[in-house]
């Protein structure tokens, strides 16, 4: 029950959607994109709530989508859980959980059986004769996902699922979404445009660009291997691309770049020209005055805004003006000690070792 | 300075008051006095002799029936007129929309010239009609068509408007979980837009009750047959005032019900 997919959809906007996806029966894969990258549009295309104007859905032996095929929403097995939920809000939870099998002509015995094995897995037991409105977003997101899950579908669509949530509820949801995405034995599609949930819930990630996935693969590779700079901003990497200038016989190979060289101790893949370097914001030192030890790559320029990064108080990323630009992540005892300021000249450096460089 | 300001502030508030205040007054000079003084020359001492005369019965019988009536098809043919337009979109889809509304700023005596024209006997549909069997002027079926096209627009506008506000993903989602356009349309939009529904119902109903222009052009002042309270009211004004203030005070009272019963009726949604 593999799911594979070839969408393009052209917008009277001039946004072009084009994008091709797989993903294995029991596995997640994410979406992951900035606001109007044509995540959600995926989604509704896999949906059939919208028609694409070209490509192919098909999930194990069924054509969704074709040359010759369409299924509309309700013929096709999925469960869509938009941003918001989109809950039925004049009907109960019991009666939101009903409504896909009732739809669908269940008998009144199955609804009620099934219904009350979803409400009692969900959590929403004593919660079945509330409306929408009296429930918490937490509550609200579990009973569009039993509404979803009710009628078994083979391929799960999550939109954004815990962006609604207030910080505090989203860390416990977050547990609870991830054992039940766990357990689904169907295809899931997670659209996310946060880093973390991407990490945690997607066994591979596609990242959109404007309609284009801009780079796919598994967490590791993603998240050591970036190939665009949004990927490597996504994943809080330095990304820098260049030229091979010099390749030694013991590896190290100098990197030319727009905007100054970098050393790396070695370079994998195809071996070509153009190559790209990852440097790890914890893998850059900063000094106050120039350093006396022998550092290849070291750079000279100001601070020019200093983050704390969450959880707040711990680690603060210092955003340079060098070249090429370096973000830094140090420890809030380094910053007082170097006395570190926006505006402050610094040294940064990183050893050949701590980068890595993929042609 | 500052004194000076704020006595500028502070005229410039009181003359804000005093504006509102007036205009205030002015409408409800306008608006209210004439509901009063109609019910305060309500002859009490006769209320009862009036309400029995058989004038008033029949007015008063006839324009509940007639109104009631004439609701129901305009929510029979309003409602899926209004599901149309605010869910499709089609060629000429303004004009239709403005045709539909044209009732609502059209005289009544043009409309029902208009309904003469079409259904009377030398009408545009008046030959088929007839081959039919029926002939619609100056019947009880002609005040039903009278005052169902005369407050149509007055349903079709705020149930379309109703409708188009129902959340389009809650409609969506049914989809997803297999429901058909109609499964989602009775048990998602219908309930959802349940209130627009009940004012435009209202409203149409309370159009259709004080219906008098269209209705006495095309369906005549026949008492018993075509003469509903409005019409009687207008026909007692040059025989017993007395009789036309009490068919008045009739209708304001039902027409006021009715509308408070519309803001009563239905409690805020639940969201």
């Amino acid at each position: 029950m593999t799911l594979e997919a070839r969408l393009t959809r052209r917008r009277s906007t001039g946004f072009t959607l084009d994008v091709e996806l797989a993903a294995p029966a029991g596995s997640t894969l994410v979406l992951a994109g900035e606001s109007g990258s044509g995540k959600s549009t995926v989604l509704r295309l896999l949906a059939g709530l919208e028609r694409p104007d070209a490509g192919r859905i098909a999930l194990g032996g069924a054509v969704w989508f074709g040359a010759t095929d369409w299924l509309g929403p309700g013929q096709r097995d999925v469960g869509w859980v938009p941003q918001d939920y989109a809950l039925f809000p004049h009907l109960t939870v019991r009666e939101n959980v009903e409504f896909g099998l009732r739809a669908r002509r269940c008998t009144p015995g199955e609804v009620r059986r099934r219904v009350g094995a979803a409400l009692e897995r969900f959590g929403l037991a004593d919660l079945a004769g509330r409306h929408p409105v009296e429930l918490s977003g937490g509550q609200q997101q579990r009973v569009a996902l039993a509404r979803a899950l009710v009628v078994e579908p083979a391929l799960l669509l999550l939109d954004e699922p815990l962006a609604a949530l207030d910080l505090q509820t989203r860390q416990t949801v977050r547990g609870e979404l991830r054992s039940l995405v766990a357990g689904f034995p169907g295809v899931t599609v997670f659209v996310t445009h946060s880093p973390i949930e991407a990490m945690l819930f997607g066994d591979r990630i596609a990242v959109l660009e404007q309609g284009r996935v801009s780079q796919s693969g598994g967490r590791e590779e993603l998240l050591t291997r970036p190939r665009s700079a949004y990927v490597a901003q996504f994943m809080g990497l330095n990304l820098i691309q260049g030229r091979v200038l010099e390749r030694r016989p013991d590896g190290v190979t100098r990197v030319e770049t727009v905007d100054g060289n970098v050393t790396v101790a070695g370079t994998e893949g195809r071996g070509g020209p153009e190559l790209f370097v990852a440097v790890s914001p914890r893998d850059i030192t900063l000094y106050r005055s120039a350093p006396d030890a022998s550092a290849q790559n070291l750079y000279r320029g100001r601070v020019l805004e200093m983050v704390p990064e969450p959880p707040f108080g711990e680690r603060v990323r210092v955003v340079l003006d060098t070249h090429p630009r370096l973000v830094a992540e140090v420890t809030r005892s380094a910053v007082q000690h170097l006395g570190l300021g926006e505006g402050q000249e610094v040294y940064a450096s990183f050893k050949a070792t701590g980068a890595v460089a993929y042609g | 300075m500052s004194l000076g300001v704020r006595t500028r502030d502070t005229v410039a508030a009181v003359a804000v008051r005093v504006a509102l205040g007036v205009a205030m007054a002015l409408l409800g000079a306008l608006l209210v006095l004439p509901l009063l003084a109609l019910v305060l020359r309500v002859p009490l001492a006769t209320l009862a002799g009036q309400l029995g005369k058989r004038v008033v019965v029949q007015a008063l019988v006839l324009s509940l029936e007639a109104s009631l009536i004439a609701t129901l098809v305009v929510v029979a043919l309003g409602l899926p007129a209004a599901y149309l337009l605010a869910t499709r979109q089609f060629p000429g889809k303004k004009v239709v929309e403005v045709v539909l509304d044209l009732p609502m700023v059209l005289p009544p005596t043009v409309g029902g010239l208009a309904l003469l024209l079409a259904f009377g006997r030398a009408g545009l549909a008046g030959g088929a009609l007839q081959l039919l069997g029926l002939s619609i002027p100056f019947t009880t079926l002609a005040v039903i068509v009278a005052q169902a096209f005369m407050a149509a627009p007055f349903f079709i506008g705020p149930v379309r408007a109703g409708i188009a506000l129902v959340d389009p993903r809650v409609q969506e989602v049914a989809r997803t979980l297999g429901a058909t356009e109609s499964y989602g349309f009775w048990r998602v939009v219908l309930p959802l837009s349940l209130p627009s529904i009940v004012a435009g119902t209202a409203m149409a109903g309370a159009r259709a009750l004080g219906e008098f222009g269209a209705t006495i052009t095309f369906a005549g002042n026949l008492p018993g047959v075509t003469q509903t309270m409005p019409l009687a009211v207008y026909v007692e004004l040059q025989r017993d005032l007395d009789t036309a203030i009490t068919l008045s005070v009739l209708l304001l009272l039902l027409s006021f019900g009715l509308l408070l019963a519309l803001r009563a009726g239905h409690p805020e949604r639940r969201r």
